[in-house]
């Protein structure tokens, strides 16, 4: 039987997974992890969608907000496709039993997320992405999708056929249970591997799995990948853990201080202006807080229940008698694997969705709320069109099985210390702000550490569930990717959205207003 | 301080001694001094259920719970262990799939009110982290049975007005499901989200009498019982 395999089984994959399925194909999901422990279950804030044009809201309202935020970079195609088919994809969730917080009306009831019109991201109290992913999750049991857990991706598996067109066949990925190397064959493959935000380390609000696994293994094969220099950095995150503290908390009327308890930003504007803002402080020597002490203890209890708890568990304070000590942190990366309108790779049959894909709906700053949209959208599309290219496909399949030598590295080095000087570097030059002295001097030390790579490498040796080897893998990734984004913010000579460089602080409309395209030697271009 | 985690055996590590919770005193140990040391986290805030292990034979979230100087670590009970602290939950969640804990059909256009909401609001906060799984003390005498989180999902759907077909729910729980939990509460006292599957258990029974199932051990006294 034809069959699709998915790589990844957070919203992305999960929902790409029922739509091929429904399309007629045979589904194996693969993850490193199990479905619900994926990152899409820490998402809170809700997923946007113009359900009623009463209150003045409509579509077209959305696809304007989106623009706006994507500063000139999105494609407006695609943008209209997502918002248009936003109703129905909140439709859809609601027909299989997420369950969205109800209005006294007896309907889906909605807030205002920063940068839209009005209230239009839908949610489920506090725990939008925790129902939404277990619900699919669900949904897959009942379509009897097979899942397979625990296994780690390594490459795709890759082919040319008679017209010297590289094609996709299938998968080999690591089994973190037995430390086998195993291959999976399909004609379609997708990608929904999520984004790549832990390169900042102890700077991001992510879970530790997102570190862009998918991206560099599908540049590996031949992919492209696009706008990578573009992250999204939420400017309230815990001082110490980097756990997000949701905007509710500035939207309910918090306070953001510095050492002196003086207030320097209108808390309320885009993200990236206030952690610019508070990067500015940070840089003077300043710490700064949030303070939600004055909306009082009631009023926490009941609205920010959640981050609360957060406050005390990880910086030990009570948010209503003390200020929360907070950084901007790594939140949400824009760039990922380079997707036409069909959500198809120039590899044929291999196929990207979610936070890995760059779909051109978010530019150069993601709007909160779109990108639970997206992975919904385009993850019902494009599950549609791998069932059907399957289906289409007469590659033979039954090639040789490769296997993939993990070597032997000597463990002179600790790369654990590595990774967290990279995320320290990346925070600080590759962050908010950047320049190209700094970018030029981290680039070199990323292609220093990955020179010295062959002197790290494991403490532990052995088969069974080796998650010293796991986050060996992952770390080799994010090096790969780290030198592919420092070269495309290098090259970037301009200021937009989230990208701002001191040495070019405007936008250059002439030169820039595209995106950029890289591959897996670092070189670049631009395209509309 | 010294933690103690048991391993192939049980062994000693010493973590600063700051507030701490124990996923950081896991990775300070596995960054500093022992890259081998096997476990799993993910979001660091309590909402994928990756983290779950036994402290001092109780289940907690390893980035929830604030470590103590003598704490003894061991990984969940009732599941394979696979490594350390990893164990394999494909069994355990694959109880979800047996008990049918899914809305039976796709349903458009059902409206939910504000009240529908709560209904259930509390059983789909389940992050599947399995504590409660751990904790039970049926799976020593009955390794089918159906269990907490998964019965506590079946509640989650049957109360749910977009389910269409309610009875094939229940029907399907009466065999190693509601009646073989002796309402013991250990899953209640150590889910990190507030859910007592032993309630919903109680709940899903008098939905079972609604369809007129009955307790089996009543029916064992020779006959004749009727309600
Ligand atoms: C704290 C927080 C709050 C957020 N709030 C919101 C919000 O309110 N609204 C909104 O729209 N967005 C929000 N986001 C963003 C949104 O949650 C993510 O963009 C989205 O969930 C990504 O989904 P995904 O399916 O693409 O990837 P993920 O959910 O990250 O899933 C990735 C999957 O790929 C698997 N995988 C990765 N690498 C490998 C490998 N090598 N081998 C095998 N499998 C692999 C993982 O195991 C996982 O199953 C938030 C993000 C965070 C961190
Ligand atoms: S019911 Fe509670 S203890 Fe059990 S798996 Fe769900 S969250 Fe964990
Ligand atoms: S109350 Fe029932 S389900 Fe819960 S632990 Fe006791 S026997 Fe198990
Ligand atoms: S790490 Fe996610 S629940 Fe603990």
């Amino acid at each position: 039987m034809k069959s699709v395999i998915i790589i990844g089984a957070g919203g992305a994959g999960l929902v790409a997974a029922l739509s091929a399925k429904e399309s007629g194909a045979k589904v194996t999901v693969i993850t490193k992890e199990y479905p619900t422990r994926s990152q899409t279950c820490m998402a809170q804030g809700g997923i946007n969608a113009v359900l009623s044009e009463d209150g003045g809201d409509s579509i077209e309202i959305h696809v304007q907000n989106t623009l706006k935020s994507a500063a000139g970079l999105a494609d407006e195609n695609a943008v209209r496709y997502m918002c248009q088919e936003a109703p129905h994809a909140v439709a859809w969730l609601d027909s299989i039993g997420v369950g969205f917080s109800r209005t006294n009306e007896s309907r889906i009831a909605q807030r205002k997320l920063g940068g839209a019109y009005a209230p239009r991201a839908c949610y489920a109290q506090d725990y939008t992405g925790l129902k939404i992913l277990h619900t699919l999750y669900d949904r897959c049991l009942a379509e009897g999708i097979e899942i397979l857990n625990e296994r780690y991706l390594l490459e795709f598996l890759t082919c040319k056929d008679a017209q010297e067109k590289i094609f996709v066949y299938g998968v080999s990925v690591l089994n973190k249970r037995s430390g086998e190397v195993q291959t999976y064959e399909a004609q379609s493959v997708i990608v929904a591997t999520g984004g790549y935000s832990r390169i900042y380390h102890n700077y991001s609000t992510n879970s530790s799995s997102s570190t862009g696994d998918g991206i560099a293994t599908a540049l590996r094969a031949g992919v492209k990948a696009s706008d990578l220099e573009f992250v999204q950095f939420h400017p309230t995150a815990l001082k110490n853990s980097s756990i997000l503290i949701s905007e509710s908390a500035r939207g309910a009327g918090g306070y953001i201080l510095n050492s002196k308890g003086e207030r320097f930003v209108n808390e309320l504007l885009p993200r990236d202006e206030v952690s610019k803002a508070i990067d500015d402080e940070i840089a003077k020597g300043e710490d700064i807080f949030l303070d939600i002490r004055h909306l009082g203890l009631e009023f926490i209890e009941k609205e920010l229940p959640q981050e609360a708890k957060l406050a005390k568990l990880y910086e030990n304070i009570d948010p209503a008698r003390e200020l929360i000590p907070i950084k901007p942190a790594a939140h949400y990366t824009m760039g990922g694997i380079d997707v036409d309108e069909n959500s198809s790779t120039c590899i044929a049959g291999l196929y990207a969705v979610g936070e890995c894909a760059n779909h051109r709906v978010h530019g150069a700053n993601r709007l909160g709320g779109n990108s639970l949209l997206e992975l919904v959208v385009f993850g019902r599309q494009v599950g549609k069109n791998a069932a059907e290219h399957a289906k289409s496909s007469d590659e033979n399949l039954d090639l040789q099985e490769q296997i993939t030598e993990i070597k032997e590295y000597t463990n002179e080095i600790n790369f654990y210390e590595k990774q967290k000087f990279l995320g320290d570097l990346f925070y600080k030059n590759v962050g908010i702000k950047r320049d190209k002295t700094a970018l030029q001097n981290v680039l070199n030390e990323v292609q220093e550490i990955r020179n010295i790579l062959p002197k790290m490498g494991l403490d532990d040796k052995t088969k069974i569930y080796n998650t010293n080897l796991i986050e060996f893998l992952e770390f080799k990734n994010m090096l790969e990717l780290a030198e592919l984004i420092i070269i495309s913010a290098i090259n970037r000579q301009e200021s937009r959205g989230a990208h701002f460089r001191v040495d070019f602080p405007a936008a250059d409309n002439e030169k820039f207003k595209a995106h950029s395209i890289i591959d897996k030697n670092g070189a670049i271009c631009y395209e509309d | 301080m010294k933690i103690n985690i048991k391993r192939d055996s049980v062994v000693c590590y010493e973590v600063e001694a700051k507030k701490q919770t124990l996923l950081e005193a896991l990775n300070e140990i596995k960054i500093t001094q022992d890259g081998s040391l096997a476990y799993n986290s993910g979001c660091r805030s309590s909402v994928c259920g990756s983290c779950a292990v036994r402290v001092n034979g109780r289940e907690v979230l390893a980035c929830s719970y604030h470590v103590q100087d003598g704490d003894f670590v061991e990984p969940l009970n009732n599941t394979p262990v696979i490594r350390d602290l990893v164990v394999d939950m494909d069994k355990a969640y694959g109880f979800n799939a047996k008990a049918k804990a899914y809305q039976s059909s796709i349903t458009s256009s059902v409206l939910l009110s504000h009240e529908d909401e709560k209904l259930n609001e509390v059983q789909s906060n389940c992050i599947l982290c399995g504590s409660c799984y751990s904790a039970c003390p049926v799976y020593a005498v009955n390794s089918e049975f159906l269990g907490p989180f998964s019965l506590t999902r079946v509640l989650r759907y049957v109360s749910d007005k977009r389910e269409t077909n309610k009875k094939e729910k229940i029907d399907n729980i009466q065999i190693n499901g509601v009646w073989d939990c002796t309402l013991c509460n250990a899953c209640t006292l150590v889910c990190p989200q507030g859910i007592s599957s032993k309630a919903d258990i109680e709940k899903l029974r008098a939905r079972s009498a609604m369809f007129g199932y009955m307790d089996p051990s009543f029916s064992n006294f020779g006959g004749g019982i009727s309600f």
